[in-house]
C-alpha cells in the first residue's frame, strides 16, 4: 500500500494514440483489461515524505480499516438475514416492532456504545492530534515559502533571500490538443520549479490574487486555500530528495486543470547554492532595467513574456477568446495613447490595465509579478504585434519611475 | 389500522378542462405529483447527459471534446440541474402524491400554491440551462461555470451565465419554500381523525423536517446569492477584501444552506424505505420511534456542522475539532437507522420485488456514503481527500446511491398505485442490476483517482489517472443508458398492463392502499377514522 508506481505500459498507450479515431480508442481501452491484474494500480496514497503526510497516511489506513470491518460486519448481518429470511423458504414473519426485555435493549444499545467509541476516542483521539500537529506552522519553523495563487500560474517568493518568480506549466499545448505524443509528466511539468531543502521545516504562507486556489502536493498530505485579500498558512518538512509534484484543487477558471505544483526538495548545500543563482538571476535581471532598450530587443522580449503570461487568455494571436478575455489585435485600449501629457499613468489606459488590471475580472495586476524590463516589454510587444502598428515603445525605467 | 367510510362521490358541478390547460390550472395534488415526477424525470435526463459529455471528455488525457470553459460549465450545471431540478422535485412529487394519501386528508391544504410551486420550476429550468443556447448565438459565453457551490470571487468574475443562475435559484427556492409551507400545514391540520403525530407514516416525518430544513436553510442562499448579485453589479464588496470583505464568508453561507440541503434531499428517502422494507418483510416497521428522534436529531446535527466542506480553506484549530467532532456525532443518529432497517428485515418473510431490491441496493451503497463520510469529517485525512476524486465518489454514493436509488425504490413501489398497472418486475430487475452494477463501476474507480492525488473538476489529467477514468467513464455510460430502461418501464406502465389491486403488495400497510389503485381524481372525502 501506499506506492506510488508509474504505470510504464499505460503511459504508451496513452503517449501513442494522440488524437486518433474512436475505434483506436476503444481498441487502447480493451488493451487495458487484461492488464487490470497485474498492473500497478495505485489505490492508496503516494509514498508520505513529510511527517504530516505519514501521520495521515497511517490515520487513513487505520480509518479505512474501521470503516471496512463496520462495513462487514453489518452488512453480514443483513446478507444472513436476506438469506435465511425469505418467503420462498417458508420463514414466517417476526411481529416484534422494538427491544422489549432488558437483554434486548442491551443487546440494541451495544452498536451505538461501539460506534461512540470509534468516533470520538478510536478515531477522534488521533485525529485530534493530527490536527494540532498539522495547524503547528509557527514552532521551529526554519523558513518561509510564500506561495501567491493567480489564474493560473503560482508566485514564490523567498522573502529572506527576497527573490521571487512565477512557475507555469511547461507542457506544450499541442500535447494537450493531442497533436503530439504526451511526455512522461504531461501536466505536472512547470518551467521553475520551485526549491526547497530537505529536512527543514517550511512555514508555507498562502495568498491570491484574484479567485480562492488551493496548494496541494499529495506527497506532503498538504493542501490548503489561497484566499485573495487574506494570508493562509501551512508546512512542510520533507525528509526526502525528489522531484514532487501536485496540482491546484480550487476550481479557479478556464485554465484550473493547468496550473501543476513542482517542488525540488534538495539536500541544504545544494538548496544554499541554488539560492545564491536565483539571487543573481533577478540582480541581472533588474540591472536590465537602467539601460535603454532597443525597439527590436523589447518585441523579441515581450514575446516571450506574452507567451507564458499572457496567451493563455488572450491567445497568441491575440485574437482572444471575447467576450470574457477580449482580442488585443485591434484594440482600442492597445491603440490608445501611451502615457500621459505629464508622463504619468492614463486611467484605463494599456499600461494601466497591465499594471494595475482590471477588478472582477480575470486580468490581473502585473505590476507585482512582473519585472521593469518584463512589462516594459510586453507591453511594446502588444502595441506592435497582432497587426497593431502602434510603432511606440517604453522604456524598463519609465516602468520604474511609474510604480 | 383504519376503515373507511365509502359515500358516493358528488361532484355534480365540477369542470374538468382537458388537454394542457388541465395540466396549466390543476390544484389537484396527484396531477401537481405527476407533473413533478415527470420534470423531475426529464431534469434527470438532461442532467445525465451533461455528465456523460464530461465523462466523455475525460475518458482519455489530452481535450478531446471540448474547451475547458464549456467543461466547467458542464459540471456545474450538472450539479444544479441534479439537485434542484431531478432530486428536489422528485421528492416533492412523492410528498404531493403520497402525503394525503397516506395520511387521509382529500388534497393538500393549499392547492393554488401547490400548483404555483410547481409552474416555477419549468421557467427556473430555462434559466439554468439558457446560457448554453444563448453562447451559440453568439450571446454571452455560456452558463455558469464556477462549480455548483458558486465560490466567490471566481463566481464574481464570471459571465452572464452567473446571473441566469442566481436568478434560477431564486426562483427554484421560493417554490421549494412554498411547497415546504404546503407540506407542514397539510401534515399539521389535515391528518385523518386519530392519526396522532406518532401515528405519522415515516415518509410523512421525514418530508416535514425536510420541509423544516428548507424553510430554514434556503433564505439563507438567496442571501447568499443576492450578495453575489449585488457584488456583481451593484458596487458592494461583500466578498472581496479589497473592499473589507471576505470570500470565505460566500463559504460559510453557502454551506450552511448546503450542508442541509444533503438531508433535504435524503430524509424524504430515509422516510419511504421503511415503508418498502416492512411491505417486502412482511413485518411491522422496527423502531418507529427511534426513527423518528432520529430524523430530528440529524435535522438539528445538519445546521451546525457546515463548515466541513471547507476546512483546507483554514480555520482556528478550535473551530476544525469543533466541525470534525460534531460532523462524526451524525453517524450516531444515521447508525439507528442502518439499526432500524436491518431489524425491520430480521426475521421477516422476505421477498424480492424490484422496489425491495433497489431498497436493499440503497442500504448497502448509501452505507458506503456514510462510512467514507465518517472519515472525510477527520480534518487531517480531509487535506487528503477533499477537492479530490474521493469526494466526488463519496457524495455520488450519497446522492445516487442514497438519493436517486431511493427515489426509484419509491418509483416502483408506488407507481402500481398511481397508475393502476404493474410495471414489468423483469425490466425492473434488469434495471436494478445494470444500475447497481456500472454505478460501482462509474465510482469505485473514483475513490482510488481521489487517493491517488487527482483533483476534481479538471478537464485533463497526468497520465498515472488514465485507467481508472477510463473504466469510470464505460461504467458512466452504461448507468446512462440504463436509466432509458427505467423511462421505458414507467411509460409502459402509464399506459397499461396488468391491472393492480389496491393492495398491489401483499404486506403492504398503510392508508395509501385502501384506495383503489389508481385512486379516484378526488379522494378521502370523507376522511378515515384511525384508531
Amino acid at each position: 500500500m501506499g506506492n506510488c508506481v508509474f504505470q510504464k505500459n499505460s503511459l504508451k498507450t496513452a503517449g501513442e494514440a494522440p488524437a486518433n479515431s474512436l475505434p483506436k480508442r476503444l481498441l487502447a481501452t480493451v488493451g487495458f483489461l487484461p492488464g487490470i491484474a497485474g498492473a500497478a494500480y495505485n489505490i492508496n496514497f503516494p509514498d508520505p515524505v513529510t511527517p504530516i503526510a505519514r501521520e495521515t497516511l497511517h490515520i487513513h489506513n487505520e480509518f479505512m480499516l474501521i470503516i471496512t470491518i463496520l462495513f462487514v460486519v453489518v452488512f453480514a448481518i443483513m446478507i444472513y438475514s436476506m438469506i435465511k429470511h425469505r418467503k420462498s423458504i417458508g420463514h414466517q414473519p417476526a411481529k416484534f416492532t422494538g427491544p422489549s426485555s432488558r437483554l434486548q435493549w442491551f443487546w440494541a444499545l451495544i452498536p451505538f456504545a461501539i460506534l461512540l467509541f470509534i468516533d470520538f476516542i478510536l478515531m477522534g483521539i488521533p485525529a485530534v492530534n493530527a490536527i494540532i500537529q498539522m495547524e503547528d506552522t509557527k514552532t521551529r519553523a526554519d523558513m518561509v515559502l510564500k506561495v501567491t495563487g493567480m489564474q493560473w500560474k503560482w508566485q514564490y517568493e523567498y522573502p529572506e533571500a527576497g527573490i521571487k518568480f512565477i512557475s507555469t506549466m511547461a507542457t506544450p499545448r499541442e500535447q494537450i490538443s493531442n497533436a503530439e505524443s504526451k511526455g512522461e509528466n504531461y501536466l505536472l511539468e512547470v518551467d521553475n520549479p520551485v526549491v526547497l531543502p530537505v529536512g527543514k521545516k517550511v512555514r508555507v504562507l498562502l495568498t491570491s490574487t484574484d479567485v480562492i486556489h488551493t496548494w496541494w502536493v499529495p506527497q506532503f498530505g498538504v493542501k490548503r486555500d489561497a484566499v485573495p485579500g487574506f494570508l493562509r498558512e501551512t508546512w512542510v518538512l520533507i525528509e526526502k530528495p525528489g522531484i514532487y509534484r501536485g496540482q491546484c484543487a480550487e476550481l479557479c477558471g478556464k485554465d484550473h486543470g493547468f496550473m501543476p505544483v513542482v517542488v525540488h526538495a534538495v539536500p541544504e548545500p545544494e538548496y544554499l547554492a541554488w539560492l545564491e543563482a536565483k539571487k543573481a538571476e533577478a540582480k541581472a535581471a533588474a540591472g536590465g532595467a537602467d539601460r535603454t532598450w532597443s525597439s527590436d530587443e523589447l518585441i523579441a522580449k515581450g514575446k516571450e513574456v506574452y507567451e507564458k503570461q499572457c496567451a493563455a487568455c488572450h491567445q497568441p494571436n491575440g485574437q482572444g477568446m471575447p467576450p470574457a478575455f477580449p482580442a488585443l489585435a485591434g484594440s482600442p485600449i492597445v491603440k490608445g495613447q501611451l502615457l500621459g501629457k505629464d508622463g504619468k499613468i492614463l486611467k484605463d489606459s494599456h499600461v494601466d490595465r497591465v499594471m494595475n488590471g482590471k477588478a472582477s475580472t480575470a486580468m490581473q495586476a502585473f505590476r507585482n509579478t512582473l519585472s521593469d524590463v518584463e512589462l516594459a516589454a510586453v507591453i511594446t510587444y502588444e502595441r506592435n504585434s497582432f497587426g497593431n502598428r502602434q510603432g511606440d515603445m517604453i522604456q524598463p525605467a519609465q516602468i520604474k519611475t511609474l510604480r | 389500522m383504519s376503515s373507511i367510510s365509502t359515500l358516493p362521490a358528488e361532484h355534480h358541478t365540477e369542470y374538468h378542462p382537458g388537454g394542457f390547460t388541465r395540466w396549466l390550472t390543476t390544484t389537484n395534488h396527484k396531477d401537481i405529483g405527476t407533473m413533478y415526477m415527470t420534470f423531475s424525470l426529464i431534469m434527470f435526463f438532461v442532467g445525465g447527459i451533461m455528465i456523460l459529455a464530461v465523462r466523455a471528455e475525460l475518458f482519455q488525457p489530452g481535450l478531446q471534446l471540448m474547451k475547458p470553459e464549456f467543461f466547467n460549465q458542464l459540471i456545474g450545471v450538472h450539479a444544479l440541474v441534479m439537485i434542484f431540478g431531478a432530486l428536489m422535485p422528485a421528492a416533492t412529487g412523492f410528498a404531493n402524491w403520497m402525503i394525503p394519501l397516506m395520511i387521509g386528508a382529500p388534497d393538500m391544504a393549499l392547492p393554488r400554491l401547490n400548483n404555483w410551486g410547481f409552474w416555477l420550476l419549468p421557467p427556473a429550468a430555462t434559466l439554468l440551462t439558457l446560457p448554453f443556447t444563448l453562447a451559440l448565438f453568439g450571446v454571452g459565453d455560456g452558463a455558469i461555470a464556477t462549480g455548483w457551490t458558486f465560490y466567490a470571487p471566481l463566481s464574481v468574475q464570471g459571465g452572464m451565465g452567473v446571473d441566469f443562475a442566481i436568478l434560477a435559484v431564486h426562483i427554484l427556492g421560493i417554490s421549494s419554500i412554498m411547497g415546504s409551507i404546503n407540506i407542514i400545514v397539510t401534515i399539521f391540520n389535515m391528518r385523518a381523525p386519530g392519526m396522532t403525530m406518532m401515528k405519522l407514516p415515516l415518509f410523512a416525518w421525514g418530508w416535514l423536517i425536510t420541509a423544516f430544513l428548507l424553510i430554514a436553510t434556503l433564505p439563507v442562499l438567496a442571501g447568499a446569492v443576492t450578495m453575489l448579485l449585488t457584488d456583481r453589479h451593484f458596487g458592494t464588496h461583500f466578498f472581496d477584501a479589497g473592499g473589507g470583505g471576505d470570500p470565505i464568508l460566500f463559504q460559510h453561507l453557502f454551506w450552511f444552506f448546503g450542508h442541509p440541503e444533503v438531508y433535504i434531499l435524503l430524509l424524504p428517502v430515509w422516510g419511504l424505505v421503511p415503508h418498502v422494507l416492512s411491505t417486502f418483510s412482511r413485518k411491522p416497521t422496527y423502531g418507529y420511534k427511534a426513527q423518528v428522534y432520529s430524523f430530528i436529531a440529524i435535522g438539528l446535527l445538519s445546521v451546525i456542522v457546515w463548515a466541513h466542506h471547507f476546512f483546507t480553506a483554514g480555520m482556528p484549530v478550535p473551530a476544525l475539532i469543533y466541525f470534525m467532532f460534531s460532523t462524526m456525532a451524525i453517524s450516531l443518529p444515521l447508525a439507528v437507522l442502518f439499526f432500524c432497517w436491518i431489524a425491520t428485515m430480521w426475521k421477516g418473510a422476505m421477498t424480492f420485488e424490484t422496489p425491495m431490491l433497489f431498497a436493499v441496493g440503497f442500504i448497502v451503497l448509501f452505507g458506503i456514503a456514510g462510512l467514507t463520510g465518517l472519515i472525510l469529517a477527520d480534518v487531517a485525512a480531509d487535506a487528503q481527500y477533499h477537492h479530490s476524486y474521493f469526494v466526488v465518489a463519496h457524495f455520488h454514493y450519497a446522492l445516487f446511491a442514497g438519493g436517486i436509488m431511493g427515489v426509484m425504490t419509491g418509483v416502483y413501489y408506488w407507481l402500481p398505485k398511481w397508475t393502476g398497472h404493474m410495471y414489468s418486475e423483469p425490466l425492473g430487475k434488469l434495471h436494478f442490476w445494470l444500475t447497481v452494477v456500472s454505478f460501482n463501476l462509474t465510482f469505485i474507480p473514483q475513490f482510488f483517482l481521489g487517493l491517488a492525488g487527482m483533483p476534481r473538476r479538471i478537464p485533463d489529467y497526468a497520465l498515472q489517472f488514465t485507467e481508472f477514468n477510463a473504466i469510470s467513464t464505460v461504467g458512466a455510460f452504461i448507468l446512462g443508458l440504463s436509466q432509458l430502461i427505467f423511462a421505458w418501464n414507467v411509460w409502459v406502465c402509464v399506459r397499461g398492463g396488468r391491472k393492480a389491486d389496491a393492495r398491489v403488495w401483499e404486506g403492504a400497510e398503510g392508508l395509501e392502499w385502501e384506495l383503489p389503485s389508481p385512486p379516484p381524481h378526488h379522494s378521502w372525502e370523507v376522511q378515515p377514522q384511525i384508531k
